[in-house]
């Protein structure tokens, strides 16, 4: 399964690595945001805001993963592959890695321009603090791509995600304190996984414990992958 | 090699469901290649989908390669190889890298992987392609591309949705020079076509689904003697005198159609004895039996009638 999953995952990476465009382009959000919103919060902002930054990352980056896999569903590839004994897993899982693989280059390339900025870590905060963006992108690609093969048309997958990311996104705090609101959005957003997760991100660079946003992540990896590799292994995909 | 006891789909669609395939059974034996002929819509994609472990039965059941289709789904995909109707390479991969893959995703080492893909670049003309992106291709390319997908892995059990779609007649004949060779080296081989041409080169034996049920079975032979005959279309000034002549002729102006068994070698004789009536012929054709007339004995109904239907 290990060989089936690396070459499911060298496959969707060549592409990429031919064209690395698409990763380009994706650093543009990111360093728009460092460089126009951060300078915003001040100078001690930016502990703050850069592991919010890189959370927000790993959800837009790997929420529209799935889109990748629809014309390869809608043509007879998913159909070539699947009738191949590679591991239905691998299938899932080799995809994921690419996604993450580019979410960590680019959350990295994104915390060394940071640093030219005033943020500061240490290598095991950085290590940690990725560690931690990899786990988050892994359930939520997985989840994406076991989305994307339900509802089958782009269109209604991007109205899927347009409708849960934004909530997603505003209610974990990346962008603003949710101490900031009233009491009741505060318990909202505890409700969230993701806030959880951004804390924890937060803590991780500033010295603080991390384990409840770990055990969010972990929680999130379990169930997305689940839900992804059922989805794959469920027949007519 | 194939066994299946009454294997059916539905599909639940939101007009309600549709049976695409109702309980059929389908055996093949080891070395055979069968051919499975049907209108558009009659379930040959289906089943074939079914018998690959891509779909599963609604009931039913099958043992492929000697697997269990419902219980060792993979033991069924290790010893098939299939070509899906529609294309199997992706649109953003080179030629040579998605042979090589879909060789090591069957198994083989990277050393194997790659001289095979070598060897059905080669074989079907694909050869200084391999660089290119598969979005570059022809239609016919890209077909070609498909088939030798399939066969990287030298599979015991081939299945073939509609090989031929796509491809110009030299190269359909390439195709047809290949599934004999393979057929000759033992490999059984089940394909889907709407070609009657297609299904009488290369099948020994047919199956003819319709509605999702097999309606007809037999070698090409067994089936256009079904069709009482070839199709003789005389054009004459005394088209109703030809007429009493032939059983079930049809005159239409100076046009009078009629069926004789053998008609190319029955004709030379048939028209000596029209002359000695003195019958004056301005033309004279003969057309085979066609899917078609196989289609119309066997259903009641034209495969025309069908697509003006659908
Ligand atoms: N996923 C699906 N959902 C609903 N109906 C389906 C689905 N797939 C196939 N069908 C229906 O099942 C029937 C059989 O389809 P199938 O693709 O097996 O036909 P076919 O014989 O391969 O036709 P063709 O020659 O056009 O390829 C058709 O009526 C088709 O509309
Ligand atoms: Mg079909």
């Amino acid at each position: 399964m290990l060989r089936d999953t690396w070459l499911v995952f060298v496959r969707v990476m060549l592409p990429v690595l031919r064209n690395p465009v698409a990763v380009v382009f994706g650093l543009a959000q990111p360093l728009l945001y460092l460089g126009l919103f951060g300078p915003l919060l001040g100078d001690t902002g930016w502990q703050w805001f850069v592991p919010g930054l890189l959370v927000q990352m790993a959800l837009f980056g790997t929420a529209y993963a799935g889109f990748s896999l629809l014309p390869e569903v809608r043509t007879g590839v998913m159909e070539r592959l699947r009738v191949t004994p590679v591991s239905r897993v691998a299938l899932l899982v080799g995809r994921v890695g690419k996604d993450v693989v580019l979410l960590v280059v680019q959350s990295l390339l994104i915390v060394l321009a940071a640093m030219l900025f005033g943020f500061r870590a240490s290598a095991g905060e950085v290590l940690l603090g990725l560690g931690l963006v990899a786990l988050l992108g892994v359930a939520i690609g997985s989840a994406s791509y076991a989305v994307a093969l339900k509802v089958k048309l782009e269109y209604v997958f991007a109205s899927v995600l347009s409708a849960t990311i934004v909530p997603v996104m505003l209610l974990s705090g990346v962008l603003l304190p949710m101490s900031n609101g009233p009491q009741w959005l505060y318990w909202l957003s505890r409700l969230n996984p993701l806030a959880h997760v951004v804390d924890a991100e937060r803590s991780i660079f500033n010295s603080g414990s991390a384990v409840l946003g770990l055990v969010a992540a972990s929680a999130l990896v379990l169930a997305g992958v689940c839900y992804g590799v059922r989805t794959f292994h469920r027949e007519s995909a | 090699m194939i066994k299946a006891r009454g294997l059916a789909r539905r599909f639940a669609t939101k007009a309600g469901p549709v049976d695409a395939v109702r309980g059929v059974d389908i055996d093949v034996a080891e070395g055979e290649l069968v051919g499975f002929l049907g209108p558009n819509g009659a379930g040959k994609s289906t089943t074939l989908r079914m018998l690959t472990t891509l779909l599963r039965p609604t009931a039913g059941e099958a043992v492929i390669a000697g697997h269990d289709l419902l219980s060792d789904p993979a033991g069924v995909r290790r010893n098939i190889g299939y070509v899906g109707q529609r294309t199997g390479a992706g649109q953003d991969q080179r030629v040579r890298d998605e042979l090589e893959f879909q060789a090591r995703f069957y198994g083989l080492g990277k050393h194997d992987a790659r001289r095979r893909a070598a060897d059905l670049l080669d074989r079907f003309d694909l050869a200084g392609l391999e660089e290119r992106g598969v979005i570059t291709l022809s239609g016919g390319q890209q077909r070609r591309l498909d088939i030798a997908m399939g066969m990287l892995h030298d599979p015991r059990l081939l299945f073939l949705d509609e090989p031929s779609t796509a491809l110009d007649p030299q190269s359909r004949r390439h195709l047809w020079e290949h599934i004999k060779q393979l057929r000759a080296g033992g490999t059984t081989v089940f394909l889907t076509t709407h070609y009657l041409d297609e299904a009488d080169f290369l099948s020994d034996r047919l199956l003819v689904i319709d509605h999702g049920s097999i309606v007809g079975e037999g070698s090409p032979d067994e089936l256009k003697n079904r069709v009482s005959g070839d199709l003789v279309v005389l054009g004459t000034p005394q088209a109703s005198l030809v007429s009493e002549k032939f059983e079930n002729a049809v005159v239409e102006g100076e046009q009078v159609s009629f069926r004789v068994p053998n008609g190319d070698r029955t004709l030379p004789g048939l028209l000596r004895d029209l002359g000695d009536l003195g019958v004056e012929l301005h033309s004279v054709q003969v057309h085979r039996p066609t899917l078609d007339d196989v289609f119309l004995t066997m259903t009641g109904r034209s495969l025309r009638e069908e697509a003006r239907a659908a």
